[in-house]
């Protein structure tokens, strides 16, 4: 049966690799281009790393949609992590509360065609982006 | 998986491997850093060809690696970069400023001569 999504547990370093090979492939198989795939796989591996990093664990869910006759991929990256207290700054090229060039947010915000964040301090976060075939 | 080096001449060649964990870039640059030394290698060549994905982490690290590495007496020359990762890494803001960089091996490894 061909599987139309992937749900990939983020809790160590050696997830980041699994869940950005399995939307790799999931995705390759909707017709994106070598360079689209690269993209997906360096949006991905921000939003795992982000979980390691803040939230120690969480989910990586990539699914393929399609929409007015559009296909792509939906990437779902939630945790439950302590949430991030203000989001604007989150999303301001240069922040980063751990010293990490803190390009993560903007940058798959910028690699990606929508991008939602949802977050609550103490709850966690959620992040939702969908890329296109173009 | 482990990033294997190779040594040829004075200079050391690393070659990444597509599945490339957060630890293995991290043993990476604690290798080199140790075998410059051991070795008394005056440049290091860092073979990306096979990585299919740069993201902040691996584009810090590399950076860092070439700090280090200066500091320890070689210079480093990344080699490789697929069209589609430096399409992705630019996209995402990403550049390695101060590191050289070489389209294969060869050219490389001329760099360092």
């Amino acid at each position: 049966m061909k599987s139309f999504q992937v749900s990939v547990s983020i809790i160590s370093d050696a997830d980041i690799v699994t869940a950005r090979q399995q939307a790799r492939e999931l995705a390759k198989t909707f017709g994106f281009s070598s360079s689209e795939l690269a993209v997906i796989a360096a949006a991905i591996s921000e939003l795992a790393r982000n979980i390691v990093s803040y939230a120690k664990k969480g989910t990586i869910f990539v699914k393929l949609i399609q929409e007015q006759g559009k296909k792509g991929v939906l990437i779902v990256a939630e945790d439950q992590g302590p949430g991030i207290p203000d989001l604007h700054l989150a999303m301001q090229d240069g922040y980063s509360t751990m010293n990490s060039l803190g390009l993560g947010l903007p940058g798959v915000k910028r690699l990606m065609d929508t991008f939602e964040i949802q977050s609550t301090v103490g709850q966690g976060t959620a992040v939702t982006a969908k890329k296109w075939v173009m | 998986m482990k990033v294997p080096i190779l040594k040829q001449g004075n200079i050391l060649i690393a070659t990444i491997q597509s599945a490339l964990t957060d630890q293995d870039l991290i043993s990476l640059k604690d290798n080199l850093s140790h075998q410059v030394i051991q070795h008394r290698s005056h440049g290091v060549v860092i073979d990306i060809t096979e990585l299919d994905v740069m993201d902040s982490f691996s584009t810090r690290t590399l950076r860092n690696i070439a700090s280090i590495l200066k500091l320890r007496g070689a210079d480093t020359v990344i080699v490789g970069m697929q069209p589609d990762v430096a399409f992705a890494m630019v996209q995402l803001g990403l550049t390695l400023p101060n590191v050289k960089t070489a389209r294969d091996l060869e050219e490389g490894l001329t760099l360092l001569k």
